[in-house]
């Protein structure tokens, strides 16, 4: 047997995540184990409390899909209550929700995934004038869905490349190479030339000017970014943002500037990366489990929960077989602790509603490296009708594609056409970059619609939003359940509630990154990361550049997979803590 | 003296309240500034962090930014930090030298939401010029090294800059339960982590509610056992930059205020830089008149909601809360919690979660807080209304302004 790799910590990602793997004498990965280092336990910290609060908590589990939570949390409660909150909090919810999905998607490819495909040193050695010819070759391959007429580069001139590059060479020269330094350059894995590279890194500076701009659209209708804070159970808050013009004429401005960047910059990028890269995505590196799950989100119409259509729809895809879309079912989702950090009460999976959480900590074997035999993870092990799936913007894609929804299917194949790419490239780790891309267009071109659908509604009268509901009356005495199932930017969100007499009985969250940073589960059958890792190979066994790839092409966000907990107050025995009220001795 | 006693809280509603004296007279002003001259002339001899001397000048030209904008910048940064004008000079001086502070920025348990807030930080552009500039060593949300290599970076800085690094923490600490978190090979725990690195440090910047009182994590039952980082940290100086995230500003108003003097600004009893929490969001809330005429928002989205109507009856906590969401608020000025109709929720005061996070005002708050901690249970007990709850708020910041004007006195007098 090769060599047992620890990469620890895994940076560029939200939270703290160890992965280990098994490399065999040609440093091919044949096994792999994921493991969370980190948790906090919010949802004992919900308990007890009152539901309409819950959800600015529930939104404190991440500060980089912020704002997802607390829109999950609140669709939870109003799905509990029996409350649909009205016309123009829908809209301004979708607007929040989507500035979230083109912030983030843009912050992910450019300032968390970026260096794992794109050398920095290599950029020096370009020439300015082919870089910019590269940067148009690739923007014309494509046409603007909406305009028809052909793509051009962003700030691409020879001139902004050489700046880029004299700011390059400075730094460089500078000696101190900060968040650059001791990376992986000149790994032979790297396979864009100097001027690709040099292109891809004027887009990253550029994008962190753009990423400023794109959270100023959730700070318009959400007060703020991160951490908005406009929603309440029944509705929204911004009243006065939406009745203003100005505000909506503000928002829309930031919109198009954000789409300017993400057509001209974003995707001809991916175009590029996916092109250099494709004879790895043809070879399936990364693939992974090849089941996909979506819980779709993003109402188009005012019909009940569950019950309207959706801009991405739900399903389960399994084995990579696009013919096929089985219609998701959510009481067919458990999680198992075999291989986590805790214990349950009985000997199988549960599902969220009858979860139950002890902490069980056994830390690491002797030469410190996790137990696959024990457990070795702070996330648990959730099942989709006894089968493990991927979530993300590829599963949401592959549902709706399968599902042959005309705005997925139609944006799907204008990328894949206009950069002659199969469809079967999308199975794979460069399969997953660019469906996040993708999903990025439909997004920002969706959000133009939703925010002249609000501007109409607000000019037809309709200041409407807040669903008014007694909560007294609602909740007195009695036992309510709810969920909300939404799709954060990375992928199927799931929170459960139990009220009691207005209080919050339990609260469970399966999140995105628990679905796919999970360890093995009860039949030792592996998690997405650790199944995707399996025949990586590494050009240098001392640089993990591969294995950090494929597990940034899921976007982790690791806070949130790791806080589920349903604790019966006894068992906060075992942290030792002197309890400081009653209400936990339940 | 029991905390909710009728004398305690005589006592502390007929204490003068002490709010940030912003003329303290010719002398004083006189002192401060040759004092910071010196400091600066410090650190100007002082060997650059990077090999290379690079030319501010230059700089700004390669970030396309022009003198003019820079001179904005300081106005308003020198502004803040509430010196007079003839600072301005110094506080550019000061933005000159920056690329001698290392900085160390470490996740514990967090929501990397204080790390996206810096991402924001734009108030105008050129902060994040400074912030880029600034010597980032290590920063796990964003550096390319992962795994060996980053521990080694780590390290190489610890090594390289002992004692002259800023550590910047972000998330709580889980004391009760050290396993909850856990980093690197060796699987070092987050109290070890963060006493390691703080022993090494010039000064600790707790960034967010998390890392300044325990925040998320601590909130009742903490299950946890997380604390802030004063709780961990013995022997070297700390501050506090509460909110949840922290405002970028504040951050950088800190940053900027450590080279000019080589302090740490002054600071209130929860060691809070007074420049940014040393007033209530109440004093200078833009719905303030309809506070004072009595005109309040009844219901979401109700008539009051549609005219800027004052939000305290939904459970604004503005009165209570120390720091500057009213004046500068946030995303470059675009908006705020209060702009938005929602009100505020006091997330840069300590136990913010069990007091202040709720729809309704603290008096009718049906939320237990744990025992003998919440300002609410004293309000209930004795059945004040709801203005003298709000005085509470004011009552609170006078213990801790005259805490801290103790201290201050005795900094002046050195």
């Amino acid at each position: 047997m090769g060599k047992h790799l620890v990469i620890d910590p895994i940076t560029r990602i939200e939270g703290h995540l160890r992965i280990e793997a098994i490399l065999d004498e040609n440093n091919t990965v044949i096994d792999a184990y994921s493991s969370s280092t980190m948790w906090r336990g919010i949802e004992i910290i919900m308990k007890g409390r009152d539901p309409r609060d819950v959800p600015l908590l529930a939104m404190r589990i991440c500060g980089v899909c912020t704002g997802t939570h607390y829109y999950t949390s609140t669709q939870t409660v109003e799905h509990a209550l029996g409350i649909i909150p009205p016309k123009n909090a829908r809209l301004v919810r979708n607007l929040i929700q989507g500035s979230l999905y083109i912030h983030d998607h843009v912050v992910h490819f450019y300032h968390l995934h970026a260096l794992d495909w794109v050398d920095i040193v290599s950029a020096l050695k370009a020439d300015p004038a082919k870089a910019a010819s590269e940067a148009k070759k690739w923007a014309n391959m494509l046409t603007d869905p909406l305009t028809g007429s052909t793509v051009q580069p962003w700030n691409a001139g020879e001139g902004q490349f050489k700046a880029v590059q004299d700011r390059l060479k400075k730094f460089v020269k500078a000696g101190r190479l900060g968040p650059f330094a001791n990376a992986y350059w000149g790994n032979r894995s790297y396979k864009l030339t100097p001027e690709q590279n040099l292109v891809a890194v004027s887009h990253y500076l550029d994008a962190l000017d753009m990423q400023r701009e794109m959270a100023k659209l959730m700070a318009i209708f959400g007060g703020k970014n991160p951490h908005p804070q406009s929603l309440v159970v029944g509705g929204v808050t911004c009243v006065l943002d939406i009745q203003n013009p100005a505000r909506i004429g503000h928002f829309k401005d930031i919109l198009m500037r954000s789409r300017e960047f993400i057509y001209r910059a974003y995707l001809p990028d991916l175009l590029m990366a996916g092109a250099v890269y494709a004879d790895e995505a043809l070879k399936g590196i990364g693939k992974g489990l090849g089941n996909y799950m979506a819980y779709g989100d993003f109402r188009m119409d005012d019909n009940d929960w569950y019950k309207g259509e959706l801009l991405f729809p739900q399903g389960v895809v399994l084995n990579m077989d696009l013919s096929t879309v089985y219609d998701l079912d959510q009481s067919k989702i458990t999680e198992d602790v075999t291989h986590s950090w805790y214990e349950y009460s009985v000997n199988q999976p549960l599902h969220p509603y009858e979860g139950q959480t002890k902490p069980k900590y056994t830390g690491f074997r002797k030469d410190g490296t996790v137990d696959p035999d024990g457990k070795y993870s702070w996330i648990k092990s959730p099942i989709y009708d006894d089968k493990r799936v991927e979530v993300g913007p590829l599963a949401r894609m592959v549902v709706g594609y399968a599902r042959g929804n005309e705005r997925i299917k139609h944006y799907v194949d204008w990328l894949l056409t206009s950069g002659n790419l199969p469809v079967q490239v999308l199975f794979s780790t460069v399969g997953r970059t660019a469906a996040r891309a993708v999903e990025t267009a439909v997004m920002v071109d969706v959000m133009i619609e939703w925010v002249d659908q609000l501007a109409k509604n607000v000019a037809s009268g309709d200041l409407s939003t807040w669903t008014e509901f007694d909560f007294e009356a609602l909740t007195k005495g009695k036992e309510l359940k709810g969920y909300g199932l939404t799709e954060a930017p990375r992928g199927a969100l799931g929170h459960w509630i139990k009220i009691k007499d207005g209080k919050v009985e339990n609260y469970q969250a399966v999140v995105p990154s628990t679905w796919n940073a999970a360890p093995r589960d009860y039949k030792n059958r592996m998690g997405a990361y650790e199944a995707s890792l399996i025949g990586t190979v590494l050009s240098d066994p001392d640089q993990p550049l591969e294995i950090l790839r494929t597990i940034h092409s899921f976007d982790p966000c690791i806070a949130c997979a790791v806080h589920v907990i349903d604790v019966k107050g006894k068992e906060l025995g075992v942290y030792k803590l002197e309890p400081i009220g009653g209400a936990c001795n339940v | 003296m029991q905390p909710f006693s009728r004398e305690y809280l005589r006592e502390i509603f007929t204490k003068p309240t002490n709010y940030i004296n912003t003329n303290r007279g010719k002398k004083y002003y006189d002192n401060l500034y040759r004092k910071m001259e010196r400091r600066l002339a410090e650190l100007k001899r002082q060997r650059p962090v990077k090999e290379t001397e690079i030319r501010f000048e230059e700089l700004l030209e390669s970030w396309e930014l022009t003198r003019r904008d820079f001179l904005k910048w300081v106005s308003a940064t020198t502004a803040m930090l509430m010196l007079p004008p003839q600072f301005e000079p110094l506080v550019a001086q000061a933005a000159e030298v920056m690329n001698r502070v290392p900085i160390i920025w470490i996740n514990i348990q967090d929501c990397a939401g204080n790390t996206e807030a810096l991402l924001r930080s734009a108030s105008p552009s050129v902060d994040e010029l400074i912030l880029e500039y600034l010597s980032v060593e290590y920063h796990e949300v964003i550096m390319a090294a992962a795994g060996d290599q980053a521990e080694q970076n780590l390290e190489k800085a610890v090594r390289d800059f002992e004692g002259k690094y800023i550590l910047f923490v972000e998330g709580a600490i889980p004391v009760g339960m050290p396993e909850a978190f856990t980093i690197g090979r060796h699987a070092k725990t987050g109290v070890e982590h963060l006493k390691h690195l703080a022993e090494h440090s010039a000064a600790v910047i707790a960034v967010g509610s998390c890392a300044a009182f325990g925040g998320v994590p601590a909130a009742y039952p903490n299950p946890t056992g997380a604390v802030g980082v004063m709780d961990i940290v013995k022997g070297k100086p700390v501050v506090n930059i509460p909110a949840c995230p922290a405002n970028p500003a504040n951050i950088t108003g800190v940053v900027i205020h450590y080279i000019l003097t080589g302090e740490l600004p002054e600071l209130d009893s929860l060691l809070r830089p007074k420049f940014a929490f040393g007033f209530r969001i109440h004093d200078n809330c833009e719905r303030r008149a309809h506070f004072d005429a009595g005109e309040f928002v009844e219901e979401w989205g109700d008539y009051g909601a549609k005219n800027s109507f004052c939000l305290y009856k939904m459970g604004c906590k503005g009165p209570f809360t120390f720091n500057n969401c009213s004046l500068i608020k946030y995303n470059e000025g675009i908006n705020w919690p209060v702009g938005v109709g929602r009100g505020c929720i006091g997330c840069s005061e300590p136990d913010f979660w069990d007091k202040y996070a709720t729809e309704r005002p603290v008096a009718r708050s049906p939320i237990q807080p744990p025992a003998g901690r919440g300002v609410e249970s004293g309000v209930d007990e004795f059945g004040l209304g709801l203005l003298t709850a709000a005085a509470i708020g004011i009552g609170i910041h006078a213990v801790a302004s005259a805490l801290a004007g103790k201290r201050n006195q005795d900094k002046d007098t050195e």
